[in-house]
């Protein structure tokens, strides 16, 4: 019985501040809510909420399918890269305490206010530009690879991480605090049996690490799936419905599609990795 | 002959890696540490020299100007130390509750534990906006299951107070609890039960186990979380612009920042406000909101770094 004692005080929060919320947020949803002197007034209204969001409401549609190509697109490049920075970041080379400690400085910086404000700095836009040549050399290089033949759809995938590649090293903090993490639990065994029988570093990643890690790609990539869903255009749009608008119904019913779509992405995700993760035991 | 050339090919070989990894690493740092230069720079340049020519990152004219202005505007130092106090409340509230619930999670199974884990993976998945709306109107006429109306005849309203983020730390609900909640299942999990039931053996209770056996080698996660939750909380603006809309924190005077600047900083009577002036005490301020962090950053990120290897996060 200790145990209810030790899990109570959670309990307590997670009945008072998220799961009833939960349900009065999907009773919202389907009715509309007028505030008065004696508080707020709930009738209920049946799917007229949900209606409004995805046939009239002109932006949500628009912002849904935004935020989840958005999600999308990024997902595979953030795990892809930081497994691969965290693969450098556990080799040995002079001045690897001062590059780790630069390359989690993301998980201090990336969040919402900087982030927006910063994208609307003037001087900073000045700047980039001043500096910039960015754009000409990746569309070289874009010219190069389509010339080699190179699938277009790939080429631009690429030139546009690329151009991104600001935003992708700053959502990848975590990403790589986990991944090294995991890296650091292989045992050094293996690597010294694949090095005696000849394999290169390169087999070696492929055949040791990358199995060992693959349940953290599964975690990674769920992490970075709910991390960029938490904060985006969608967000704002469900919180200025609420706020702004005072329509408290729609913007739940908004709210709850945007969940029920996010869920969806989870499952697919989920079960392409469940048939692929490798687990010791 | 052979296996010289061979060496030196695999001698070779190590060279250009180190070489391109060095490139690789160098010019992401370059990336990350790009911004904070620039606004470094921008933050100590007069006015003038955003029109000259010649300045590009080191000013002619070297001015605190602009900090004199954002440290105004912000009014810096009353933000600075609500921002403090706040996170470092929560952090600690949070911390605490978090571990507690870890434990009981990872050792302490009871009928029904695991669907409540359960719940708490739900709180990691489902999206703060989803149930932003409910917690605002309950917070607003917040009523414990009738027993406010019952001492103090009505409702109360938490808005604006700090009690909305100390009653959701208190309760491991608060900016992502159910991560840190996560974070210790799995480190108590990794501990040897060994150790528990040699203290078992030794007399001591659950929770003498707990305050005196597990938590002192639950140091590193303990680091990990405190360092999470106190740097999202510093940033965060989800809640705080929610919960407090006319208190002084960092987040909220951010996202307030153009506005009030617009307002505040104009030159003379009848002239706009130059808007590349604007940003540059806007990027001051900005400078200024996540200098402390970057300080306190410096100082832990050794332990930090290392405590996340040991933490058992990759349990």
């Amino acid at each position: 019985m200790w145990g209810v004692i030790y899990v109570l005080p959670w309990l307590i929060g997670f009945v008072l501040f998220f799961f009833v919320p939960l349900l009065a947020s999907l009773r919202y949803s389907m009715s509309t809510i007028q505030a008065n002197a004696e508080g707020i007034a709930i009738q209920f209204t049946g799917f007229a909420n949900y209606i409004q969001a995805l046939t009239v409401n002109t932006s949500f549609n628009r912002a849904l399918i935004e935020s989840i190509t958005d999600v999308l697109v990024n997902v595979p490049l953030i795990v892809i890269f930081s497994l691969f920075l965290a693969v450098i970041l556990n080799q040995k080379f002079r001045g690897r305490a001062v590059a780790r400690s630069i390359f989690f400085l993301p998980v201090i910086l990336a969040s919402g206010v900087i982030m927006s404000l910063e994208s609307t700095s003037l001087i900073e836009a000045v700047n980039q530009n001043g500096t910039g040549g960015s754009a000409f050399g990746t569309l070289e290089l874009e010219g190069l690879m389509l010339n080699a033949g190179v699938s277009e759809w790939i080429v631009t995938y690429l030139s546009g991480a690329v151009d991104r590649i600001y935003q992708i090293v700053s959502q990848s903090g975590v990403q790589i605090l986990i991944f090294l993490a995991g890296i650091q639990t292989i045992s050094p065994q293996l690597y010294e049996a694949s090095k005696m029988e000849g394999a290169t570093g390169y087999e070696a990643f492929w055949k040791i690490t990358f199995p060992m890690v693959s349940p953290l790609i599964f975690v990674n990539a769920i992490y970075t799936i709910i991390d960029s869903f938490a904060n985006n255009a969608m967000t704002k749009l469900i919180r200025d419905t609420g706020f702004v608008k005072f329509d408290f119904g729609l913007s739940s019913a908004m709210a709850w599609v945007y969940f029920v779509a996010i869920a969806i992405i989870l499952v697919i995700v989920s079960i392409i990795f469940s048939k692929r993760v490798f687990y010791q035991d | 002959m052979t296996t010289s050339r061979l060496l030196s090919l695999e001698q070779w070989k190590s060279w250009l890696w180190s070489i391109i990894r060095f490139v690789l690493i160098t010019g992401l740092s370059f990336v990350i540490l790009f911004p904070i230069f620039q606004k470094i720079s921008t933050s100590i340049k007069a006015k003038g020299d955003l029109y000259s020519a010649v300045v590009v990152w080191i000013p002619q004219n070297f001015s605190i100007d602009n900090f004199k202005q954002a440290i105004r505007v912000m009014d810096y130092w009353v933000t600075l130390f609500n921002t403090f106090a706040l996170s470092a409340t929560t952090t600690l509230l949070t911390t605490a509750s978090c571990a507690l619930a870890g434990y009981g999670f990872a050792r302490l199974k009871f009928k029904g534990s695991n669907w409540l884990f359960g719940g708490v993976i739900l709180t990691i998945l489902v999206p703060p906006t989803t149930i932003l709306i409910p917690v605002y109107l309950n917070l607003k006429s917040f009523d414990l299951m009738g027993l406010m109306t019952l001492f103090s005849g009505k409702p109360v309203n938490l808005l604006n107070t700090y009690w909305p983020f100390i009653l959701t730390a208190v309760t491991a609900n608060s900016l992502k609890a159910g991560l840190y909640i996560f974070i210790f299942r799995q480190f108590f999990r990794g501990i040897p039960k060994e150790v528990e039931e040699a203290a078992y053996v030794d007399g001591a209770g659950i929770s003498r186990t707990f305050t005196r056996i597990m938590l002192p080698n639950a140091i590193p996660s303990m680091v990990t979380v405190m360092l999470f939750s106190f740097v999202w909380q510093w940033n965060d603006s989800f809640y705080t612009t929610t919960y407090l809309t006319s208190s002084k924190v960092m987040s909220t005077q951010l996202s307030s920042l153009p506005y009030n600047l617009a307002q505040q900083v104009t030159d003379g009577a009848a002239s706009q406000a130059d808007p590349f002036y604007l940003s540059m005490i806007q990027d001051t301020g900005i400078l200024l909101a996540i200098l402390p962090l970057i300080i306190i950053y410096l100082f832990v990120q050794r332990y930090f770094v290392e405590s996340v290897e040991r933490t058992g996060i990759v349990g």
